[in-house]
Formats: structure tokens, C-alpha cells, sequence
């Protein structure tokens, strides 16, 4: 058997990293450099006494290969601790995307009824359009995408998941 | 991290930082750096002349200066420490820097970089160093602030050496090494985030040697691993004590002595028929410090089919990289030999003697295939063959008895010296294996030579690799440092001349060695001695007078230029496909179109 082979699957990744410059490019560079996915990502800075950052990222690979994705991260130096949330055990993950609808009529009513049930806010209004504001995890939000597509959906911007574990266990 | 007592003491006034940087080198134990001056590193070098614990030796390009301390770094187990300047200095650097990093040598390399309030303007010799570098070290830093700088210094030597070893750059700008700076012995804690797991769990070793126990065609397996751990010893014992035929990589020769009747050679693209063969029908691999590169393994879906695999790795990520293994053991090699040397003892098991006889009855029929003949004619004024050339150049060395370190540049020529030089310890082999540098073996030999002043060192060379790094005869020169450089001259660049008779339909596409020096005269305009050999009468006595000579060599041996490197396994086939000669077809028919697409 060698990396190609098996089936992909996609993997939340979450690292502690000690929050100094080059970090970031450290991760992204070992992505980008051994041609690994990234679907997402997102960094910010978590615990200040410790200066620590938390990096999110979303990737699709083989078992193999997400072994070797998160090896490699484990070995860079400034990076305090890997975890596999999808592979640990039940996890959240969400995202926030602002979404862009532009029309009038039926379809701009269509569109507001939609956001209503899936939860989304109005965050600004024009008569030929509105911005949402949807939070959820990443199947949620593509639906409502999806939804949107006819309804004029004209622009959207997405954070890339914040994930945790679910129960007592803390990732430090 | 080891506590080391401060060797230098602190004087009463201020020091720069370029003498902190000193002062915390020397607190490392450095006693050698390979650099290039330059306008960024100016301060740094002159604090070098206003001290004496730290010697300097000045390559003539800071390629060179990388190569040199992976030499010393190499052959004495030590950090070795690089000084050049920003931009070119660092831009020029990278080479020897990647070359470390895919061979796991221990490197701290310090550059020069623009005052701090210069970055970022494409200031005069500005390169974004930490940038270019990143993906061409273990680890690297920028020095922005004074109070960073020691604590920076001592960091960088525990990541180049901690777990898998590797080189760190430490980015110095001009101001930093200029103002006041505070000093920080090295730490006694253990470091925030990187601390590689040494020990193996005592289930781990148990599986492993039941697997081992149990095994009817055992085959062990290691590379440049057991040298970096020091455990040359544990590994001869360990073998010893199982009666189970061994094989290594490229860059684990001389970790297991070449002359015992349990080593297979070489594996791999140019190893052994026997050690390859052994590979590919073992029922047990146990791998130790390798790490199942593609030129070992060949076509990865035909890799050791029928084996369980034991992998023992000090780095995660060389586990289930190219090869899925059945035990994967993560540990430093040292620790796991002598847990497994004690397991086994510890277990009387007596396993399947009779299969393991005919196991070696199949290795001895295999080695009767002699597969690294060569045919040499005796008659005067026969063609040198290369593969003699080295065989007769170990048997010299041999006799004179003393300690003897072969480098190599890249191509046939150190593949052949891998083949005919039997190595018998470690740390006496040095070529550049991963990143295959052409260039390698002449800095490289310099900064063994520079750390073992009285050894017999010797750079096996091609002609075309030579002009590489050329400019360091001057180094040579310079320090008085008595290298042979034993040049295979087949006119060729001729492990490319071979791909292209094998694969492109001899097409000699700029392979060949046009307007070659005059390798005598060469070695005369920098102070050295220039000899020739141009048939096989003359050989013997080429090197004699070689090694007999005291000052630095240069041997210009004309080989035969159409030679080519058996056995060799094509890229992209498997194991029990390898041709042994040139009698097999040339174009073989199982190269396939993806194995062509392959280097
Ligand atoms: C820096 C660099 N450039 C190119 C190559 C590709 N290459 C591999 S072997 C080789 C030819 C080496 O010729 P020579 O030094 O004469 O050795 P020979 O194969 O003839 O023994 C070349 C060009 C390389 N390995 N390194």
C-alpha cells in the first residue's frame, strides 16, 4: 500500500502554536510545499499569558496521508500540540459567512424567507439587496449558498471554521 | 538541553551582541566556523579577530562553508557552524543548507542580515532570508531584539541536533550585532514546544521481537539514522546476536563493517542483487533509522510484497510516508537497539532455525551471482576501470593504517565508491545522499580534515563534479589541508550519459566533459601536487605517491569513459527487476513510461 491509495476523507485539524511571526507561513508552506489541501484556515490568538494561537484547518486526504499532514505539522518547531478533531471524537465546528443577495421582488422575498429559517440575520438592507449573516458549520452554510444561487446571490465571504472538541477533554 | 557551565566569563563592561553570539558559541562547545565576510557580518568578524577560543576557516564560497561544516559535523557527531553575509552570502548558502536538511546534519548557520529598521526596503544585499530559508532548514529565527539573541544562539543548537538532526538559520541583523546585548547561559528547562519523543514503549519492543522471533526470512534494514544516534555499536550487536542478514542505505555505510560475512551491501536503485533481493523476498523487514526513499524502494506497489514491516524512525513523519508499516516504532535508534538487544536475550524462544538456514542458502546463491564483477584487463596500457580504481585506492588506504574518511561528489563515481570501498565504521563516509549535490565532496572534505588533522581524507570524484566547487583548492591551500582528490576522469558526465544510453536512446544530449583543465597544472597553480594515470600500469603507483604525499592531491585517473553502473534497478521498477550488466538489452523493456517520467 503506498500514500495514493484508500479512500479520502476530510479532517479538522486544530494546532496550538506559539503565536510569533512565521508561523503561519510555516504551515502554510509545508501545505503548499508537499501539495497537501487546504480547504480552510483560520488563526487567531487564543491564550495571551502563554502566547499561544490556535490555527483551524479544514484538508481532504488519505488516512495516509492526513498521518503524514499532521506528523509534519507535529515536527515543526514552534508548534505546541496537533489534534485530529474529526478523528477524536465528536467535535463543533462553525463558520461565519456574510452573503451578498441582490434583487427585487419575488425572489428578494423568497430569499428573506429563506434566511429566516436557516437563522440568517439581516446586517444591511438596500431595496435591490441584502447582506446576510449566517453562522453554522460548513455543510449549513453551503446549503444556504445553494439556496441562494437563484435567488441572485451575488458575493460571499466566509471566516474558514473555528472547531472544538465536544465534553470535558481541552486541547493545551 | 544540556547545562554547560559558561566557559567565557563576563567582563565588566558591556558587550555587543557579536560578542554575546561569540561568547554563546563558545559556551556550545564550537570551536571551528566555515564563513565568507561581508558588510552585514562585519562586526561579527571583528569581534572573531579580538578572540581566540573560536578558529575561522575561510571557504571561497559559502556553499563551501555549508558543505565544510557538514563535513565536520559529519565525521566528528558535532554542530557544525557556518558565518556569511547577508543577501549573496545567505542566497548562496541554500544549497549546503538543503543538502543538510535532506541528510539530517546538524548545521547552525549564522547570516548577516540589514540593520532592522532596513527590512523590508530592498536594502543593499537584502534577501528575505528567513523567507528563502524556511523551507530549507529544520528551523530558523530572526534576532529582532538584543535580549533574544543568546537564548536564540542556544535554542538553535538544541533544535539542530534534538530528534532528527537538521540545520537552523539564525538571521542577524547588522544592528543587532552591533548594540549591547545581555547573556543567557543555556537553558536547563526543556524546550516550550519541541521535544521529539526518544524512547520506545516497552509493548512496542515486545511486538517487535515477537514479529522478529517468529521470523523465517528476516532481513534488517538501516540508513543514516543509526549514524546520527551513535548507535553503530548497538546495531553490530544486535545483528550479531539475531544471526539475521543485514543491508543499508547510502547514507548509513560503514554503520555495520563491510567485511562481515552478515552484510549484504548497498540496497537500492545501485545496491546488491543480494541485499535487494532479500528485500523484496523477506517475511520480516525491520528498518531502523531509513527512511524508504524512492531510490531504495523502487516501485513503492511492488515494495517487499510479503514482508511485515517494523520501522523505527526518531521522526514521525518518515512513518507511513512512502510505505505502510506493520509496527511503527518512534524512537531514537540507540535507545531502540539496546531495549531490543535485551528483549531478545531476555527471550529464549529459539525461532525457525531451518527456515533461516535456507533463507541464507537462498542469500549465498544470490551473492554467487557476484553482481558487482567487472572485468579489468592486466595487460600494459589496458583502460583503468573505475570500480578497480576504487578497489585498489581501498586496499591502499588499508595498508597504510591510518584513519581514512571517503567523500564523494554525485554521480557513477560515488555510487561505485559506495559499492567497492567497504566500510567498516561510521562517521567515515560522507556524500551528499537526498539532495544528491554535485560540488559536495571537496568543501566536505575540507571540514573533515579541519576536525581530524591527522586523518587520511579523500574526495572520489568525477571530473564534471569537480569544477563545482573548485575554488576551495585555495581553502586547501590555504589551511595546509592535505586532501586527495582521487578524480574518476571518464570524460563524462557519466551517470547522465548513462540514463541517456539506457533511456533516451544514446542521445549524449551536453553530457559531455568539453574543455576539461589540465587537472596537473590545475593543482600546481594552488600549491598542490598534480598526478595522472592514463592505463592500468600506471595505477598502483598513482596511488601510492598520492597517499604518500603530504600536502593536498589531486590524481587525475582516466577511466573508461563508457562504463556504466551495475546492477541498477530502472526507476520505477521493482526490486527483482534490476539489470545486472550491459549484456541485458539496453533499452529494457520494462522501463515504463511513467518509470521514464521518474529521475
Ligand atoms: C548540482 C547538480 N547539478 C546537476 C546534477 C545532475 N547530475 C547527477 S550526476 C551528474 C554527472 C556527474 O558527472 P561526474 O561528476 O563527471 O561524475 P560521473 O557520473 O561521471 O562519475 C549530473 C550532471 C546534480 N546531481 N547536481
Amino acid at each position: 500500500m503506498h500514500a495514493n491509495s484508500g479512500a479520502e476523507r476530510r479532517a479538522v485539524i486544530s494546532l496550538l502554536v506559539e503565536n510569533e511571526a512565521g508561523v503561519l507561513a510555516r504551515v502554510i508552506g509545508l501545505f503548499s510545499g508537499r501539495g497537501y489541501n487546504i480547504d480552510s484556515l483560520t488563526v487567531a490568538a487564543v491564550d495571551e499569558s502563554r502566547s499561544l494561537s490556535r490555527i483551524n484547518i479544514v484538508t481532504t486526504g488519505t488516512e495516509m496521508i492526513i498521518g503524514q499532514i499532521k506528523s509534519q505539522l507535529d515536527r515543526l518547531v514552534p508548534i505546541h500540540k496537533v489534534a485530529d478533531l474529526s478523528a477524536a471524537g465528536p467535535h463543533l465546528a462553525r463558520e461565519l459567512a456574510l452573503i451578498k443577495v441582490l434583487g427585487a421582488g419575488d425572489k428578494r422575498n423568497e430569499a428573506l424567507r429563506l434566511a429566516d429559517a436557516f437563522r440568517a440575520r439581516v446586517i444591511d438592507a438596500t431595496t435591490e439587496s441584502f447582506v446576510f449573516e449566517l453562522t453554522g458549520n460548513t455543510d449549513k452554510i453551503d446549503a444556504f449558498l445553494a439556496l441562494m444561487r437563484p435567488l441572485g446571490l451575488a458575493e460571499v465571504s466566509r471566516t474558514g471554521i473555528a472547531a472544538i472538541g465536544r465534553g470535558t477533554a481541552v486541547m493545551a | 538541553m544540556t547545562h554547560l557551565a559558561p566557559a567565557t566569563a563576563k567582563p565588566d563592561r558591556p558587550q555587543s551582541g557579536a560578542e554575546i553570539l561569540l561568547r554563546a558559541l563558545v559556551d556550545q562547545g564550537v570551536d571551528v566556523i566555515f564563513g565568507y565576510p561581508g558588510g552585514a557580518v562585519l562586526p561579527i568578524y571583528d569581534a572573531l579577530f579580538q578572540q581566540s577560543a573560536i578558529r575561522h576557516i575561510l571557504v571561497r564560497h559559502e556553499q563551501a562553508a555549508v558543505h565544510a561544516a557538514e563535513g565536520y559535523a559529519r565525521s566528528t557527531g558535532r554542530v557544525g557552524v557556518v558565518l556569511v553575509t547577508s543577501g549573496p552570502g545567505a542566497t548562496n548558502a541554500v544549497t549546503g543548507l538543503v543538502d543538510a536538511l535532506m541528510d539530517s546534519i546538524p548545521i547552525v548557520c549564522l547570516t548577516g542580515q540589514v540593520p532592522t529598521h532596513l527590512i523590508g526596503n530592498d536594502a543593499f544585499q537584502e534577501a528575505d532570508t528567513v523567507g528563502i530559508t524556511r523551507p530549507a532548514t529544520k528551523h530558523n529565527y530572526l534576532v529582532k531584539h538584543p535580549d533574544d539573541l543568546a537564548r536564540i544562539v542556544h535554542e538553535a543548537f538544541y533544535v539542530a541536533r534534538a530528534g532528527r538532526p537538521g540545520p537552523v538559520v539564525i538571521d542577524l541583523p547588522k544592528d543587532i550585532v552591533i548594540a549591547p546585548a545581555p547573556y543567557a547561559a543555556p537553558a536547563v528547562t526543556p524546550h516550550r514546544s519541541y521535544r521529539p519523543n526518544l524512547h520506545p514503549a516497552a509493548a512496542e519492543i515486545e511486538t517487535a521481537i515477537a514479529l522478529l522471533k517468529s521470523a523465517r526470512r528476516p532481513v534488517i534494514y538501516f540508513g543514516g539514522g543509526i549514524i546520527n544516534a551513535g548507535a553503530a555499536a548497538q546495531l553490530a550487536d544486535f545483528v550479531r546476536l539475531t544471526g539475521f542478514p543485514c543491508t543499508g542505505t547510502l547514507m548509513g555505510l560503514g554503520a555495520f563493517p563491510a567485511d562481515d560475512p552478515q552484510w549484504l551491501g548497498m540496497l537500492g536503485m545501485h545496491g546488491t542483487l543480494e541485499a535487494n533481493l532479500a528485500m523484496h523476498g523477506c517475511d520480516v523487514m525491520l528498518n531502523i533509522g531509513a527512511r524508504f526513499d524512492d531510490r531504495v524502494t523502487g516501485r513503492v506497489a511492488d515494495f517487499s510484497p510479503g514482508s511485515r514491516k517494523i520501522h523505527i524512525d526518531i521522526d514521525p513523519s518518515n512513518i507511513n510516508k512512502n510505505i505502510a508499516v506493520d509496527l511503527p516504532i518512534v524512537a531514537d535508534a540507540k535507545l531502540a537497539l539496546a531495549a531490543l538487544i535485551a528483549a531478545w536475550r531476555a527471550d529464549p524462544r529459539p525461532g525457525p532455525a531451518a527456515a533461516r538456514r535456507a533463507w541464507w542458502q537462498q542469500i549465498a546463491a544470490w551473492r554467487a551471482r557476484d553482481c558487482l564483477a567487472y572485468r579489468q584487463s592486466m595487460e600494459k596500457g589496458a583502460v583503468i576501470k573505475p570500480q578497480h580504481a576504487i578497489r585498489q585506492l581501498h586496499a591502499a588506504t588499508l595498508a597504510t593504517g591510518r584513519d581514512t574518511f571517503i567523500t564523494t561528489e554525485v554521480g557513477q563515481h560515488q555510487m561505485w565508491a559506495a559499492q567497492h570501498f567497504g566500510f567498516t565504521r561510521p562517521n567515515r563516509w560522507l556524500t551528499s545522499g537526498g539532495l544528491g549535490t554535485m560540488g559536495y565532496g571537496l568543501p566536505a572534505a575540507a571540514g573533515v580534515q579541519v576536525a581530524h588533522p591527522e586523518a587520511l581524507v579523500i574526495d572520489i570524484a568525477g571530473e564534471a563534479s569537480i569544477l563545482m566547487n573548485i575554488q576551495e583548492l585555495s581553502t586547501l591551500a590555504q589551511y595546509r589541508l592535505p586532501v586527495k582528490l582521487f578524480i574518476l576522469n571518464n570524460r563524462y558526465m557519466g551517470m547522465v550519459r548513462q540514463w541517456q544510453e539506457l533511456l533516451h536512446g544514446s542521445r549524449y544530449s551536453h553530457s559531455y566533459s568539453e574543455a576539461l583543465p589540465d587537472f596537473v597544472r590545475l593543482a600546481e597553480a594552488f600549491q598542490a601536487t598534480g598526478l595522472i594515470a592514463e592505463s592500468i600500469d600506471q595505477l598502483d603507483d598513482v596511488i601510492a605517491t598520492m597517499l604518500a604525499t603530504p600536502g593536498p592531491v589531486i590524481a587525475d585517473i582516466r577511466v573508461d569513459p563508457t562504463e556504466n553502473c551495475y546492477p541498477m534497478i530502472p526507476s520505477g521498477a521493482p526490486h527483482n527487476e534490476m539489470l545486472l550488466g550491459p549484456d541485458q538489452p539496453a533499452s529494457s523493456p520494462f522501463v515504463s513510461d511513467e518509470g521514464m517520467a521518474l529521475v
